[in-house]
């Protein structure tokens, strides 16, 4: 009889950080101890604090342990596990129970909920969870119309990025009565910083297989692709093992719960490219070719995979699926804002305490979510902006720290809600950098079909170069300005008309900086290399010559006891020598 | 599978296995394991705790966990009972085959099984 289930997390994240290796000693370790009958070592999906990782639980008492080691594991097992002695000195923050920490008191999780639970490889696991009584509800007490009505209800919106109503959109597919329509999920999840549809994959990978059924059956298809990045092999595997054990099970494939309802699903590997995140990109790369976007209309609800009405649906906008089916519309919509309902993932990155992965009711403050559940800026720096949505989004200052997040008020300030990336930036970040990074993506990834984007942008970067050469003109910020508007008008899809945002909201909330750049020849960050260089103060220096001997471009000279001069013409920026020196003499001007 | 049923069944089946990790219900049994615990016999006590709470469906509600030395080894193996507001109960020298009785009298029907309690025994 099991008494303890050992919970490890087997995400991404942990998984890097040597999860798998634990989960095994703990295993062999169990065994040692004559405990293998008792004690079940469960890994699962992505408990959201990837930053403390590898994580584990010991349930029933909820003992939260972090940054476990391998030569931990004999100790866990030999104190916790057999005696009852818990190891403090692993446990997180000595928090008594997971919900009572910061990182996930305010949390809510509907489309996480399982993630961190239970083990994405048992079907049955996921089942316990009420996992598949959606899909038996839908086919043995509802009409496609009434799903629909609900989806409507509900408020949902599409958590990929531009946030369309998820129930129109089956609504429109639900029209066209031709016999072949298709059901695709969209986990081609490529904004920088972004994982949630990742974790959700890995995590609980049923709630997607069980919601594309839910989908088929609402807008009458009988055939679903999942179009997941082959970087993602852990997410591929568990998606595969999910599909073969529903089809097992008849949860998918012919007359499900015999009623005469047929549904499967296949798996489709994506390259890499981040165009093919782009609905009708995607839709080219699965019929085989080579993935480019197309004109809408017509919009794949009408003329999509194949030519045929096809809906598209992100990882996470399908994970809330199921649950809103089972507790209702209304359930849903007491959640988040007037216009944006439910919760919304959210990528933790960059400059903040707890990386990871956080759900939230929208409508929260990016406050409460950067300070209460993030943890803050770490090493006492102080908060720049923020950058939400990628290479699409933007860059929100300080001064809206307090705006509630939603689709509608981030619109309204220059960002957007794209997949729900949030990468932090303290006082070190220089901004002009920040924009010239994501072009400098967008130019990489641009497919180069239409010429406002690939030409667009790549003039753009030029500019951006040089300004953060020092050879920026004012005149020059202007063209940029002009230039990026022209992009968003005219470029073909979401990928060239979303590009220019970064630049546009850093010239928007920062201009002071690009300004420093170009009249000033300065970069306030000391970020940018040709505007800064490295001083040695005369006065601080002790002449102990470990600079000199920390330089790798021998460009710091000068006599044991003497103050010693850096060679600003071999200097390379590296900054070894400030980081190296006892004395805080040296100085980024 | 072919029926709704079905499906209810594995996921009764399967809810019992997956209770642990809904945290901790209204009563915990806290059983002494320690060194002094597990040389006195603290083990098939647990071990019978955790199926009896299963085997009854009383997993909603009941939580069997473990926990150290509680520093007064002469009595082990020692289980205490937590509920509420409630004060807890200690019952000392536990073997296995008190634990129906513990599980029918005190888990289910509210009332300390009190001719096993620290108080009987110290008295």
């Amino acid at each position: 009889m099991i008494r303890t289930h050992v919970l490890i997390c087997g995400g991404t994240g942990c998984t890097s950080s040597g999860s798998v290796k634990i989960a095994e000693a703990l295993e062999e370790q169990i065994a040692l101890n004559g405990l293998a009958d008792e004690i079940k070592v469960v890994r699962t999906g992505c408990f959201g604090l990837c930053a403390l990782g590898p994580v584990m639980i010991v349930y029933p008492e909820g003992t939260f342990y972090s940054r476990v080691k391998l030569e931990d594991v004999p100790e866990i097992v030999s104190e916790h596990l057999l005696k009852g002695r818990v190891v403090d000195r692993l446990v997180y923050r000595e928090t008594e129970g997971l919900q009572e920490t910061g990182f996930y008191k305010t949390q809510m999780r509907v489309a996480l909920r399982n993630c961190g639970v239970i083990n994405p490889e048992q079907i049955d696991e996921y089942i316990a969870m009420d996992g598949y009584s959606a899909l038996g509800k839908v086919l043995t007490e509802m009409t496609p119309e009434e799903v629909i009505q609900v989806m409507k209800d509900s408020g949902l919106r599409g958590r990929g990025g531009a946030g369309f109503p998820t129930g129109m959109k089956w609504d429109f597919a639900a029209r066209n009565k031709v016999p072949q329509k298709y059901v695709v999920c969209n986990a081609d999840e490529g904004d920088p910083g972004a994982f949630m549809d990742r974790s959700v994959l890995e995590g609980d990978p049923h709630a997607v297989l069980e919601a594309m059924a839910i989908a088929g059956y609402a807008i009458g298809a009988n055939k679903g692709f999942i179009y997941v990045r082959a970087e993602y092999p852990i997410a591929v595997k568990r998606l595969e093992i999910a599909i073969g054990q529903a089809r097992e099970y008849n949860l998918l494939g012919k007359d499900i719960f015999g009623t005469g309802f047929d549904f499967d699903i296949e798996v489709r590997l994506g390259a890499g490219a981040f165009v093919c995140g782009e609905e009708t990109a995607l839709l080219t790369s699965i019929e085989g070719n080579r993935g480019e976007p197309r004109n809408k209309p017509p919009f794949p609800a009408n003329k999509g995979l194949f030519g045929q009405p096809t809906i598209i649906n992100n990882v996470e906008t399908l994970a809330n699926i199921p649950q809103i089916i089972l507790k209702g519309a209304d359930w849903f919509a007491s959640m988040g804002t007037e216009r944006s309902k439910g919760t919304k993932v959210f990528a933790l990155g960059g400059k903040i305490v707890n990386t990871g992965l956080v759900e939230i009711p929208m409508g929260t403050t990016l406050r409460e979510i950067i300070y209460d559940i993030g943890g803050g800026i770490p090493n006492g720096k102080k908060f720049k902006a923020v950058q939400t949505g990628g290479p699409s989004g933007g860059c929100i200052p300080a001064q809206y720290l307090d705006l509630p997040i939603d689709y509608d008020n981030l619109i309204k300030i220059g960002a957007m809600m794209g997949s729900g990336g949030m990468i932090v930036m303290d006082e070190t970040t220089c901004m002009v950098d920040v924009a010239r990074f994501f072009l400098d993506f967008t130019v990489d990834e641009s497919c180069g079909k239409c010429t406002p984007c690939r030409i667009g942008t790549r003039r753009l970067l030029e500019m951006l170069d040089k300004i953060t050469a020092g050879n920026g003109t004012l005149e020059d910020l202007d063209k940029m300005e002009e230039l990026c508007n022209y992009i968003k008008a005219n470029a073909m899809c979401a990928l060239g008309q979303t590009a220019p945002n970064p630049v546009l909201s850093t010239l928007k909330y920062f201009r002071d900086e690009y300004e420093a750049h170009v009249v000033e020849k300065r970069c306030p960050a000391g970020v940018c290399k040709n505007l800064m260089h490295y001083e040695i103060q005369p006065d601080k220096c002790r002449g102990c010559t470990l600079c000199a001997r920390k330089c790798p471009a021998g460009a710091i000279t000068g006599k044991v006891k003497e103050p010693h001069v850096i060679d600003q013409s071999k200097c390379i920026k590296c900054g070894a020598c400030m980081e190296g020196c006892k004395f805080s003499a040296i100085i980024k001007k | 599978m072919k029926t709704l049923e079905e499906l209810a069944q594995i996921r009764e089946r399967m809810k019992n296995k997956v209770a642990l990790r809904e945290g901790t219900g209204e009563i915990r049994v806290v059983v002494g394991m320690a060194t002094c615990g597990i040389a006195a016999g603290a083990r098939p006590v647990l071990n019978a705790f955790v199926e009896q709470v299963a085997e009854q469906n009383l997993g909603d509600r009941v939580t069997v966990t473990q926990t150290g030395c509680i520093g007064m080894c002469r009595f082990e193996p020692i289980v205490e009972v937590f509920e509420g507001d409630k004060e807890r109960v200690t019952y000392v020298k536990v073997k296995p085959e008190m634990v129906p009785e513990i599980i029918k009298e005190h888990l289910i029907g509210g009332k300390p099984v009190t001719k096993y309690t620290i108080g009987a025994v110290e008295a």
